[in-house]
């Protein structure tokens, strides 16, 4: 037998398609990159730029060229990733499993990395930066307990929510007035944060109960940038655009993580003053708020709330028919959402001792709500990886010793990252658009060895 | 209340009147549906039975009319003015749709675990039981699974217990429907079309189906129906719509002979019934 | 009474910048059910095209007026529709199939990749014109008030009544508006009957990045300034609009382009002008309390 004959590589139809690629892209750049415009002492003058345009055409083509020859119609595939496939059937069970396995070999990590991190450093003399990893990781774990809250309602009960970032302001806004108009400590403050913000939720979802889908976004969407407009504005109550500051940091039980102070951290265990340990602290807070919100909706989920969430998401009209009153369905999925969403709200301004609108714009409920989808609607361990990857990625690019040496010294990544961040999101969509797991656990077996649901059959919801 | 006697039908329907804009669908509607029997609901396309079905489970609201569920303990609601959800959950009225509707990204067992979700959250106690693990929540959710349990059993549906419910095959979608609303322990269940799309053995399946929840469940059936060996071999009693109005309503024989349907379903006007049926030697 | 009247003027000249954004959206949801988010960001880019095209031509020697508008009003719409195709055909046609989020998701990251785009590409100021068109009419006077009715507003008036009623044209008679109409209908069915489906979506996205090119242009005109990030707010109100006037309706993101000019117009005038976009939003929220699906949109039905 003949050995399969390849085709000479189609060489002639691919330069044209790359050809008509560049030229499409010189038309789209040709003006608003080509020239730029520069400020001139009678208004605007034009600049041309021929050989940025020409280089950017240029990549157009030889990008589009060694698409059509090697990627597009390929023999070879990537190899699959675990639990994202479909249908799994046979392997759900193990799928099932994995998950609950990678889920805890992952908060164990988190749970210990900042205590290794200190031994290695103080320990070992290894010169981590451990205070740039922890505040990074601060970060990550807001993001992800936003996440999880919003995961509840777009993610369970499959309502759009596009103006999420108003619950986290609320939290925020709460303790940050609470504690500096009263001195109530940051304690005190959580709870009332979260009730408050779990009120708002009720009020948000009281004139979207009868909407569907997009109408559904579009109101929410508004939600949030009236409250922000709100809060930019009315200066006696939020201090406007100036913000709140000085808003003190938790306390460890009554220790302050200050540098100097008659209480302090350090001199009640005799070590040096080191600004770790504040971080660390402030780490574990955000950490047990995470955990907690991830215990909740997992056990939620199990209960009849959690499943009629579930049951309203894939069809409303059906659990009409069953005896479920939608409405407080509705409604205690967003008070939920918002409750958790509070409370991070209370934790950012606890740590960032400093509050203003400029923090809750629509971008922000914009990048929680991707993380929810990026991570695959529903799944909890999803959605944690999706902040890690999300947030870790965007922390990375501003990395730019590396990328300084590729563009040249000239190069200032702060500009460009959020124009990455954007094109990523599009490539991630394009590729995954199911988000990284797509797999469904069912809240109730009665069998023993029960797998899970492709994502394929889940539904996204319509609000 | 004293219970009632076994004659007191259990849904009664007087005068329903639908109205969308200037067009009449259902005009001047009345039956009755008693405890114990299957009611099959007929008629042509178009003849506004789904209409009905929609108005007595409350999708819609009834432009005139009343309907009354009268409840085996004596209570009786009046459905046009309740909410859907209420009607199940208060009345005991279940359904089952013309197209399934089922949660498809949930498993068999947990569509049968919606369906009891009243059951699971009767009471504050129980509710917020249920956040810390109460035992009387999980002795109320382990009796829900039994149910479940012993409806999948009845339709035959254990072994795929754990499946999606958007995997499973057609006849067993619908089976699981019917399973999911009887989970509600309705005192009336109403079926859209159920034998749509089965072949001849799924119908015979679900006919002793239907005939054995009627009997053992104290439940009694509505349904709508376009298979004629379906309606005339369990039901006790039949109602034909054609236009909007009910145009014949007694036991299976005697509608099957009724000159008036004949015409409807052979699309000949009333008056010409007489003529044709001499042609046709009926 | 005349300050009144004044603020009718503004607020229809800006209502119908709104509208002609609105259009698009309203649109392309029609046809697919998608919130097009990057289209406000269509219209930033079509008014920056507007600028440099005007800026070239000076720079040129090309002053005579209407000649330049012309110009830019062609330059302008053939560009900004290239934009609008290719971003269909790289970010959304391929979640096309895919479930309802995807698209959205894409459509944000779009958005905030033209806006940081255009900042990069064209640096963060604020990007001033020269006044091109000037004078207007006094109508009348009273209370020392002059009611003006400036040229750049009857250009706006003008422009978006005949384009109004060319795209009704276009839909009501032309086999595309069939198409387009089977498509936002059953796209499967139509398919069926021969309608070719993509190119009549990519063909919705280009009229839509076309009117966002105009609404550019004529924002440019009005306002004389641009920046990056007039998109997004344009963006979010013209949606809003065109979720007002009930999704998938023509007329309806027109009179919803009109309201929210309107509404923002006179609350600005009349109350603070800090909280005019709240005014709108809230108006949003009030309209779909009593009609859920906006004020011309034909209800969905669900069968049960």
């Amino acid at each position: 037998m003949e050995p399969p004959v390849r085709e000479k590589p189609r060489l002639v139809p691919a330069l044209i398609d790359a050809a008509l690629a560049a030229g499409l892209a010189f038309l789209l750049f040709c003006l608003v990159l080509g020239v730029r415009t520069v400020d001139g002492v009678r208004g605007l003058t034009l600049e041309p730029r021929p050989v940025l345009l020409a280089v950017v055409v240029g990549i157009v083509f030889i990008g589009r060229l060694a698409l059509n020859l090697f990627w597009w119609d390929r023999d070879w595939r990537f190899p699959k990733l675990p639990f994202t496939g479909r249908s799994e059937k046979a392997t759900g069970a193990r799928a099932a499993g994995d998950i609950y396995r990678i889920g805890l070999i992952l908060i164990g990590l988190a749970a210990v990395f900042p205590l290794l991190g200190l031994v290695l450093n103080n320990v070992f003399g290894a010169n981590l930066p451990l205070l740039y990893l922890i505040d990074l990781s601060i970060l990550v774990l807001t993001y992800v307990m936003l996440g999880w809250g919003l995961n509840i309602v777009v993610g369970l009960a499959g309502l759009l929510d596009l103006g999420y970032v108003a619950f986290y302001a609320v939290g925020a806004y709460t303790f940050g007035i609470l504690a500096t108009t009263f001195g109530w400590s940051f304690w005190m403050c959580l709870p009332l944060a979260g009730i408050l913000a779990a009120f708002w939720g009720i009020i948000l979802g009281f004139p979207v109960l009868r909407l569907r889908g997009d109408y559904l976004a579009i109101v929410t969407l508004a939600f949030g940038e009236i409250i922000r407009v709100v809060l930019q504005n009315w200066t006696e109550l939020t201090g406007g655009p100036n913000g709140i500051s000085n808003i003190p940091e938790p306390t460890f039980f009554g220790l302050e993580f200050a540098f100097r102070g008659d209480n302090t951290f350090h001199q009640f265990f005799g070590l040096p003053y080191d600004p770790v340990y504040g971080s660390i602290w402030l780490y574990y807070i955000i950490f047990m708020l995470a955990l907690i919100t991830n215990v909740v909706t997992l056990r939620l989920r199990r209960l009849p709330i959690g499943r009629a969430w579930e049951a309203l998401r894939e069809d409303e009209i059906a659990c009409r028919s069953l005896g479920i009153n939608t409405t407080l369905t509705k409604l205690s999925a967003f008070a939920t959402g918002a409750l958790f969403g509070g409370f991070a709200g209370s934790f950012f301004a606890a740590r960032q001792s400093f509050i203003s609108p400029e923090s809750f714009t629509f971008i922000e409920s914009a990048i929680i709500l991707s993380i929810v989808v990026l991570g695959g609607m529903g799944s909890q361990l999803g959605v944690a990886i999706a902040a890690v990857v999300m947030i870790g990625g965007f922390e990375a690019l501003r990395h730019t010793d590396s990328l300084q040496l590729i563009f040249g010294a000239g190069f200032d990544p702060t500009l460009y990252r959020m124009l990455f961040f954007g094109l990523a999101m599009v490539a991630i969509m394009v590729w995954r658009p199911r988000g990284l797991v797509s797999t469904r656990q069912p809240s109730v077996t009665l069998h023993k060895d029960a797998g899970a649901i492709s994502g394929d059959l889940v539904s996204e919801g319509r609000g | 209340m004293s219970a009632a006697p076994a004659e007191m039908p259990v849904l009664r329907v007087e005068h329903l009147t639908m109205r969308f804009g200037g067009l009449v669908a259902v005009d001047d509607v009345s039956f009755e549906v008693r405890r114990g029997e299957i009611t099959a609901l007929i008629g042509p396309n178009g003849a506004g039975k789904t209409t009905v079905f929609n108005c007595i489970t409350g999708f819609y609201k009834p432009s005139e009319g009343m309907i009354t569920l009268t409840q085996t303990n004596g209570r009786r609601y009046l459905l046009e003015r309740l909410d859907d959800h209420v009607i199940n959950a208060k009345a005991g009225v279940a359904r089952t749709f013309q197209n399934i509707r089922l949660f498809p990204g949930m498993t068999v067992l947990e569509n049968l675990m919606v369906a009891q979700h009243q059951m699971l959250t009767k009471g504050p106690a129980r509710a917020l039981g249920s956040l810390i693990g109460l035992s009387a929540y999980r002795r109320a959710e382990q009796n829900a699974v039994d149910l479940a349990a012993s409806w999948l059993e009845r339709v035959g549906l254990t072994a795929r217990a754990d499946q999606a419910a958007g995997d499973l095959p057609y006849g067993d979608q619908r089976r699981l429907e019917i399973a999911r609303a009887m989970c509600t322990r309705p005192e009336l269940l109403c079926l859209d079309e159920p034998a749509a799309g089965l072949n001849a053995r799924e119908s015979d399946e679900l006919n002793g189906l239907l005939r054995s929840i009627c009997a053992e469940e104290n439940t009694a059936i509505l349904l709508i129906e376009h298979d004629m060996s379906v309606v005339m071999q369990i039901s006790d009693h039949v109602v034909v719509l054609d236009h909007g109005s009910v145009i014949a309503d007694g036991p299976p024989s005697k509608v099957q002979n009724d000159e008036h349907v004949i015409a409807a379903y052979l699309g000949v006007p009333d008056e010409e019934v007489e003529a044709v049926e001499k042609e046709v030697g009926g | 009474m005349e300050y009144f009247l004044q603020q009718l003027i503004n607020g229809i000249a800006l209502g119908s910048i709104y509208g002609l954004i609105a259009i698009g959206y309203t649109m392309v949801y029609g046809i697919i059910g998608m919130i097009n988010f990057a289209h406000g960001d269509v219209f930033m880019v079509g008014a920056f095209i507007a600028l440099i095209s005007f800026l070239g031509l000076m720079a040129i020697g090309v002053t005579f007026v209407p000649l330049a508008l012309i110009l830019v009003l062609v330059v302008a719409m053939l560009l900004t529709s290239a934009w609008g195709w290719t971003i269909e055909r790289v970010a959304y046609r391929p979640l096309r199939s895919s479930f309802r989020l995807a698209p959205l998701i894409t459509a944000i990251g779009m958005s905030i990749a033209l806006q940081n785009f255009m900042q990069v590409a064209q640096g963060a100021r604020v990007k001033p014109l020269q006044p091109v068109i000037t004078g207007g009419f006094e109508m009348f006077e009273g209370d020392n008030f002059a009611v003006t009715l400036s040229n750049i507003q009857i250009l706006i008036v003008l422009t978006t009544i005949i384009l109004m009623a060319v795209f009704w044209l276009i839909i009501d008679r032309t086999p595309l508006g069939r198409s387009l109409r089977a498509c936002e209908q059953d796209r499967m069915m139509a398919a069926l009957c021969g309608v070719n489906v993509d190119r009549t979506i990519s063909l919705t996205f280009v009229m839509g990045a076309a009117l966002a090119a105009v609404a550019g242009l004529l924002y440019l005109l009005y306002y004389g300034v641009i920046d990056f990030f007039i998109g997004f707010i344009a963006g979010i109100k013209a949606f809003t609009a065109a979720v007002l006037g009930g999704i998938g309706s023509l007329p309806g993101a027109m009179l919803g382009g009109l309201i929210i000019g309107l509404i923002e117009t006179f609350w600005s005038a009349y109350f603070t002008i800090e909280y005019k976009d709240v005014a709108a939003f809230s108006m949003l929220a009030l309209v779909l309390i009593f009609f859920p699906s906006g004020l011309l949109g034909r209800p969905e039905v669900e069968k049960v």
